[in-house]
Formats: C-alpha cells, sequence, structure tokens
C-alpha cells in the first residue's frame, strides 16, 4: 500500500473510532447533563417567585417567561432570565416579578465572574456569614415604577432603592441596569402573550 | 526503542520529582495557573489530566507502529480529544459543580503540552506498559503541584482547604490569593523552593 493510502486509512479508522465512542458517550451522559440544567433552572424559578402550584413556560419576544400560578391558575408572578454585561463579564440572573410588573417578588444571581471579595458580593457576602445573600435579598418587595436606582453609604427610604455593596458600586449598579431594562422588556413580552392567547 | 535499563519503578517515579511537568519543564502551565484558586479545583483538574495522559498514552502507544509517521500528529491529538471530551461530559453528567468551577479548562486539556509532549517524547517510542507508567507519573506529579498550588492558595484566599474552614475568623483572607496575581506567586516560590531544594542535595 502507498503511504499516502496509508495515511488516508490510518486518519479515517482513528476518526470514525472516536466518532463511535463519543456518539455512545453522548447517549449515556446528554439526558444527565440535561437533567442538571433543568433542575438548576427550576431551583433559581423557586427562588424568585412567590407561593405557586406549578408553572408554565411561556414564549414571547424571543423571551422566555415562566409564569407561576396557583392552583386556580391564576398567575401570581413571573420569572425571567436577564443577562447583561457587569464589572469583568456577564451577569446572568433570575428575576421574579408580580404579574403586574408593579413589584419585585425575588432575584437571584445564576452566574458572574465579578471580583472576588468585592463585586462577587452580589451573589454571596462572606464577610456576612448571618446574612450572605443580603445585596439579592434587598430587591424583594421593590417598586421597580419609576426606575430602580442604588443609593450609597445611607439607609434606602425610597421603594424603589436599593443600597449598593461598598466597593462594588459598579457591579451593584450593573445588576440594577440590566434589571430595569430586563423588566422593561419582559413587561413588553407578557403583554405580546396575552395577546397571542386572547 | 525501550531502553531495558532504566527500571520501571523510575519510569513511574521521574515524573514526581527529577521531570516534574509542572515545576522542571514548566509545561500545563495555563491549567496550573488558572485552577487552582481551590484545592479541590486543582485536584479535579489534575485527575482529568492523568485519566487522558494515560489513557491516551496506552492507546497510541499500542498503535505506534500502525500510525503512519506524516500523520502521527494529527492522529495523537484525534485520539486525545477524544478522551478529553469522554472527561469532560463525564464530569459535567456527574459532577455538575466542579464541572461549572473548571469551566473551558476541561476542553482545554486537549492543547495541555505535557499530553502531546509524553505521546511524542515517550508513549510513541515505548511498550504500553512503560508508556502507562511513565504518563501515571507525570499524572501523579501534576496532581501533585496542582493540589499543593490549589490548598496554599484556598488556606491563604478564603481560610480553608478542600472547604474545610481551616482558619478561624482572626484571619484576614489574602484576596489577591484566589486572583491570578496568587497563582503567579505561588507558583514562582513553589518553583524556587523546588530548585532550591535541588541545589542543596546536589551540594551535600
Amino acid at each position: 500500500m502507498s503511504t499516502s493510502a496509508k495515511m488516508i486509512l490510518v486518519l479515517a479508522v482513528i476518526t470514525a473510532l472516536a466518532g463511535a465512542i463519543l456518539s455512545a458517550w453522548d447517549g449515556y451522559t446528554q439526558p444527565k447533563i440535561e437533567q442538571h440544567r433543568l433542575e438548576a433552572l427550576q431551583a433559581a424559578i423557586a427562588d424568585v417567585l412567590p407561593a405557586h402550584d406549578h408553572y408554565d413556560e411561556v414564549q414571547a419576544d424571543d423571551m422566555t417567561l415562566y409564569v407561576g400560578k396557583n392552583s386556580a391558575n391564576q398567575p401570581v408572578g413571573i420569572a425571567f432570565r436577564a443577562v447583561g454585561s457587569g464589572f469583568q463579564g456577564e451577569i446572568a440572573m433570575m428575576v421574579g416579578v408580580t404579574p403586574d410588573f408593579e413589584q419585585l417578588t425575588g432575584l437571584a444571581i445564576l452566574e458572574q465572574i465579578e471580583t472576588p471579595g468585592l463585586g462577587a458580593k452580589i451573589q454571596r457576602d462572606p464577610s456576612k456569614p448571618d446574612d450572605p445573600n443580603w445585596f439579592t435579598q434587598q430587591f424583594q418587595g421593590v417598586r421597580p415604577n419609576p426606575e430602580i436606582t442604588v443609593v450609597k453609604n445611607q439607609q434606602p427610604d425610597q421603594p424603589n432603592e436599593i443600597q449598593a455593596i461598598t466597593g462594588a458600586t459598579i457591579s451593584s449598579r450593573a445588576v440594577v441596569q440590566i434589571l430595569n431594562t430586563s423588566l422593561e422588556q419582559a413587561k413588553q413580552a407578557y403583554r405580546t402573550s396575552k395577546q397571542q392567547v386572547s | 526503542m525501550a531502553k531495558q535499563s532504566v527500571s520501571l519503578s523510575r519510569e513511574f517515579g521521574k515524573g514526581l520529582w527529577a521531570e516534574n511537568p509542572v515545576l522542571v519543564s514548566l509545561l500545563g502551565l495555563c491549567p496550573t495557573l488558572a485552577v487552582t484558586n481551590s484545592a479541590i479545583n486543582g485536584l479535579a483538574m489534575g485527575l482529568a489530566t492523568t485519566f487522558v495522559v494515560v489513557s491516551s498514552g496506552i492507546i497510541i502507544s499500542s498503535f505506534r507502529k500502525l500510525i503512519p509517521h506524516q500523520v502521527r500528529i494529527a492522529g495523537y491529538i484525534v485520539i486525545i480529544a477524544t478522551f478529553v471530551t469522554l472527561a469532560d461530559r463525564y464530569l459535567a453528567a456527574f459532577y455538575p459543580d466542579i464541572s461549572k468551577a473548571l469551566g473551558p479548562y476541561v476542553p482545554l486539556i486537549v492543547v495541555n503540552c505535557i499530553i502531546l509532549g509524553r505521546q511524542e517524547a515517550f508513549a510513541s517510542k515505548h511498550h504500553p506498559g512503560r508508556a502507562a507508567l511513565d504518563a501515571l507519573g507525570m499524572g501523579v506529579g501534576f496532581i501533585a503541584v496542582l493540589f499543593v498550588l490549589g490548598s496554599i492558595r484556598e488556606l491563604l484566599g478564603s481560610g480553608s482547604i478542600l472547604s474545610f474552614q481551616v482558619l478561624g475568623d482572626w484571619w484576614t483572607p489574602w484576596m489577591v490569593m484566589i486572583l491570578p496575581p496568587g497563582a503567579f506567586l505561588t507558583l514562582g516560590l513553589l518553583i524556587g523552593l523546588s530548585n532550591w531544594i535541588n541545589e542543596k542535595r546536589a551540594t551535600a
């Protein structure tokens, strides 16, 4: 056999074997990976929505809304994923809001790569072991109308204000900005989805 | 071809210290610096890399006479990439937290020069048994350095080792240790220490 024929044959055999092994392995692991993804999503939705019986997934305006409903099938809250830029990279979060978009029911940071010790406190503040989630928890009950704003070095006294993390104003502002933009989009998408139904 | 004069225990042991891939050859520095912000991440990356270097070493050394010289690198890379993908999917399916922490650095094991280096320098010229021992030694040497590096950085940067709180409240964590500069500082000091020990031994 000529050298080039042998080269082609050997590489073809190696790649075919690799492909076969990988597709078999993918068939085995993919359902488990998908299950982890789903569990993480459900945990985040449960985290930000008020007590609900079940939730429906609604697609509208390129957005996915998770509409939490009570046992009478009435909407009690809407959760959606919001993504935007933080100080270093993308911040992804799950937002919960009442169906009239007048009050936030919860906020959970899903992914962030902010500076550990400073901006990363938006997800978990290790310097406050009793209350590591204080930053996201203060969003519960906030009224986003007018726009949510950040205050520094003082206690928030308006229903649309939240307190910034000391030393991480940019990250704090980024969360609020992502929130304000995505709330507007989600409101629009929810309106569209209701029109589609009726 | 295989030098029978080298004992099997030496074949394994050289990767641990004398030819340690990180401390002596300075190979695989990208994952070494990037994922060692905690002991568990260093350990997981070390184990995944060891799995890849050992399995691809055995396969490549078994078929070393069948793979034409001209396409050997292409062949090696496909074999290595297959094992890396197996490891990546395994971590994602069974250890989702570790998989998330290591992020893109698991797929990047493909381009870790320790792995291709061992195939080219050793597995392609020796019997599978020796290739496996050599790869295992390199892997264990790699795990050891990543684990020590990760432990030091986690201890100073978070006050814990393997997530067990070791240092009390009096300790103010050195944030810099779990950030990129901490990786460079600690690795530099470790390499310095290993060179210092070698020099001591040579003069003693």
